[in-house]
């Protein structure tokens, strides 16, 4: 029950006969007039709708094509196609459809992207009904052959059952028939109550080949004569190639070609990686570092101040109400700024791509979060027409927003570079300091919050400033010119309706964002903006608690009157971290809550502090409600991941800059936590239902950070109000 | 030069200032130990030399010439699993996986001389870094694995 991928030249999933070739076969318009058409696996099997194959042993293999990168979307995605199509999970394996082959077949499969925590909130509907009309055909094809109505029929376990004589067949055995039916348009799906494999909590389906070294990699792919290049691109962002002498480095071991890459990088090519970075270290790069060559992280962090009292901003909610008025007619007057730096995503697995090109062809092999978008980027780096042209994904080794499309990364490097030798597929491997150089780094952003309580201690007005970097104006500028220059996603978590909405009502608010964009080039870093806005917005309101003197958890529940679900959640980790009782001697405790990716989420942490800096986070209790749980298991691993992700960020990690360039070359200067610091997590799990699904992989991050700093403070008396703490001398120990 | 991995002696034509995981990766051509930062930080390209865990992204091949190494694909015996990935597989450990391969070498070098690790001990030993974060599931399954015999 392993994933199979297949890496041959010329890939070809599906062979399609009949007279129905080409476009029109996509789900739903399969129908006559063109008459039977079957469309067919790589192994000849009859595909019944675009999600599901049956082979004739009685075998199933379930498509996906968001990116597994161990989120766990990969087995989440399949249980919800087998829940609806009642097939033997025991005999369930998985095929990737390539961006090629969906675009053949005007985008079967949809959307590709694995971003923004979406791979099962958004497409659980359409999977699911692939997976019902497939069980539809499949007993309609059984009820055919013993001429009996349908409904007198039941499926289970890939075996069909007529009910009044008792006969059975499988799905093996009627696939052909039913692969030749017109698909239903009526799909009526299951009540989640009635799950049996959705929901529950069962087994990755990708874990074998991760335990014995067998799994593939991008770093791993091996093709017949193939080389390998290592990359260098201008240190300094915006930065190009002035000259490089190719004869240095031409004649060490194993080294091929020495090629310059674009406008901004020299790659060299050889037999093996390790001789081609060993050259590419000898060479030296004449670099035209152009205009941005002098800035540092104090010019970058200037520009942002002044954005923290600039007049002009865009508005990103304004829920009613008059804040100027509140705030001047206030009791009590609270304000603080707040930053958040540039942060890497640093995958374990460095960005890495393998290209084979020729003037008829043009494939790449390789990590991506975004087929799609890879395959967009094959396609104009490589010069070829969209029908030769294909992307073939691999399992990530991480991903985190740092394999999505971004403009001139590591795709296109690698299609430049085999360009350069037609015929000879190129595997182009970042080195971990190429990584930390080149990354599409986590905004810089600060913050000043202002908060004004009446004489009883109540929120009467919030305003809420952002000053900085706009991640869509780089990636996406067309999202941002349609909205006259505003950036949506700046206000992930503070916005006034939507997936990533505000979950408090304050009387009269007001949250906007000056934006203050840099040279260094921005990304979706897991969990994306929320990150900073719930530092920014759940550490003030442990500020704003403290000047009320009102309990921090109180305070946010007189808050929450309008969002029961955040309340919810709030409440479950509350009660389970015992806030209600006095924490052991010496240890402090922090909450935070937060709605992103329409799931809600909070954390309550438990802490102590020695010798006034040394953290140790002794146990977390985290709650999530997605809205439906498809993986239990997953869910929990997902949630405890996160704490890791979000407290190295919090604890360890900056990307400073310095002439221009990223400072940090390594781990050793952009740690990571080891299991030592690990807390215990614990996590609660409380879908309420409703008509939408969150997303897991990201929302929990956000809430790691700012519970330990409201716990901090606590146990110190100390408000820290910028990220990471090892820049205040604080250690997690 | 001649190395012993994974039981198999053989020949290998390279400088001996290459690291042990480039030789094992390109030379070799067992992929699954894997690069992650090339200076003995992260961990996700341990493995075992004469029994001990070792980053092999920081070790020159010519210091383990004659050497016993095992590598992840060496680690289990045929087709039994080793404890530790048995532990893995039963509990579900990796998620992208990529550091993997050195957290497993580096848990059954550990096992080898600590059969029943405590915490601490976990805490001690295993540096590795893994950016999913399956920490937890790591020491659950370290303790599973101490169980088994």
């Amino acid at each position: 029950m392993t994933g199979t991928r297949k890496f041959e030249f010329t890939r070809r999933n599906f062979l399609i006969s009949s007279a129905a070739v080409g476009g029109g076969l996509a789900l739903g318009l399969r129908l006559p007039p063109f008459g039977p058409a079957v469309v067919r696996a790589a192994d000849g099997s009859p595909e019944i709708t675009v999600w599901v194959v049956i082979r004739p042993d009685n075998t199933t293999a379930i498509r996906v094509v968001r990116a597994e990168m161990g989120q766990g979307t990969l087995t989440g995605l399949a249980q919800l196609v087998a829940e609806e199509l009642d097939c033997d999970w025991n005999k369930v394996s998985i095929e990737y459809p390539t961006p090629g082959e969906s675009v053949a077949r005007k985008r079967a499969w949809g959307e590709f992207s694995t971003g923004g925590s979406r791979g099962i909130r958004q497409s659980n509907e359409y999977v699911r009904k692939g997976g019902a009309a497939a069980r539809m055909m499949l007993v309609q094809a059984a009820a055919d052959e013993w001429k009996v109505p349908a409904s007198e029929c039941t499926a289970s376990n890939s075996v069909i059952t007529h009910k009044g004589s008792g006969r059975k067949t499988t799905y093996g055995k009627v696939a052909e028939a039913a692969a030749r039916l017109p698909q239903p348009k009526d799909v009526p799906l299951k009540d989640p109550k009635t799950w049996k494999i959705a929901g529950k909590p069962l087994k990755r389906l990708d874990t074998a080949k991760k335990v014995d070294g067998t799994m593939i990699y991008g770093m791993d792919l091996k093709m017949p004569g193939m080389l390998n290049a290592a990359i260098k691109e201008c240190p300094v962002f915006g930065g190009k190639v002035k000259s490089f002498d190719a004869n240095q480095v031409s004649g060490m071991t194993g080294v091929k070609k020495v090629v310059q890459v674009g406008d901004n990088a020299v790659a060299v090519v050889a037999d093996t990686w390790w001789h081609a970075k060993t050259a590419l270290e000898q060479l030296s790069i004449n670099w035209d570092e152009g205009p941005n060559a002098k800035i540092s992280s104090a010019d970058i962090a200037a520009v942002l101040k002044e954005g923290l009292s600039a007049e002009q901003a865009f508005v990103g909610n304004q829920a009613g109400g008059d804040v100027k008025a509140a705030l001047a007619g206030a009791s009590k007057k609270v304000e603080a700024v707040y930053a958040y730096p540039f942060q890497n995503h640093a995958c374990m697995e460095p960005m890495n791509a393998t290209v084979r090109w020729t003037p008829e062809r043009c494939e790449m092999w390789g990590p991506t979060q975004n087929g799609e978008g890879a395959f967009a980027q094959v396609l104009a780096a490589s010069g070829l027409a969209a029908d030769k042209v294909d992307v073939h994904n691999v399992m990530l080794g991480g991903g985190f927003g740092r394999r999505g499309t971004y403009p001139d990364d590591y795709v296109t490097q690698a299609v430049l570079i085999a360009k350069q030798m037609p015929g000879t597929p190129i595997k182009m491997i970042w080195s971990r300091e190429e990584d930390m150089a080149h990354g599409r780094y986590h905004p810089v952003m600060q913050c000043k919050l202002t908060g004004g309580l009446d004489a009883s201690g109540n929120l009467t007005g919030l305003h809420m400033r952002l000053s900085g970097q706009s991640i869509l104006a780089a990636v996406r500028p067309e999202v941002v010119q349609a909205q006259k220059g505003r950036d949506p996603l700046s206000f992930q978590g503070v916005f006034e309706s939507g997936e990533h909405s505000l979950t408090y009502s304050v009387p009269n608010l007001l949250v906007d964002h000056a934006m203050r964009n840099t040279h260094v080039p921005p990304g979706f870093w897991r969990g994306v903006n929320i990150n900073q806005n719930a530092v920014f917005i759940e550490s003030f309101m442990d500020e704003l608690a403290e000047a009320a003197g009102q309990d921090p958890l109180e305070f946010r529940r007189k808050l929450l009157g309008n969002s029961p679900r955040a309340l919810g959640v709030l409440n479950a980790v509350a009660e389970k971290i015992g806030w209600s009782k006095p924490a052991p001697k010496g240890v402090y405790r922090g909450l935070a809550q937060m709605k992103a990716f329409d799931s809600f989420v909070a954390a309550a942490c438990e802490i102590s502090v020695k010798d006034g800096n040394k953290v140790k986070v002794h146990r977390i209790v985290a709650a999530t409600d997605p809205g439906y749980a498809v993986n239990p298991a997953q869910i929990e691993r997902q949630v405890a991941g996160s704490f890791v992700y979000g407290l190295s960020a919090l604890f360890f990690q900056e990307c400073t800059v310095k002439d221009g360039r990223v400072e940090q070359t390594n781990f050793h200067q952009y740690n990571s936590m080891r299991i030592a610091q690990m807390p215990k997590v614990e996590t609660i799990l409380m879908p309420t239902g409703g008509p939408v699904w969150g997303g897991i992989g990201e929302p929990t991050i956000c809430v790691a950070a700012p519970a330990v700093m409201n716990a901090y403070a606590k146990a110190t008396g100390k408000r820290i109000r910028s990220v990471p703490l090892k820049n205040y001398g604080i250690e997690l120990v | 030069m001649r190395l012993t991995i994974n039981g198999k002696s053989q020949d290998v034509d390279v400088d001996p200032t290459t690291p042990l995981l480039w030789v094992i990766r390109e030379n070799v051509g067992l992929t699954g130990t894997k690069y992650g930062c090339g200076v003995a930080q992260c961990g996700a390209c341990t493995v075992h030399v004469n029994g001990l865990p070792v980053r092999s992204c920081s070790v020159p091949v010519s210091a383990v010439s004659g050497a016993k190494i095992t590598t992840i694909e060496g680690l289990a015996s045929g087709k039994t699993l080793h404890k530790v990935q048995k532990a893995w597989l039963d509990h579900d450990v990796p998620q992208c996986g990529y550091c993997q391969s050195g957290m497993i070498m580096a848990v059954a070098a550990l096992l080898k001389t600590n059969p029943k690790p405590s915490d601490a001990d976990i805490d001690a030993a295993i540096t590795n870094i893994c950016r999913c974060g399956t920490f937890q599931q790591v020491r659950e399954a370290i303790h599973m694995a101490a169980k088994v015999a």
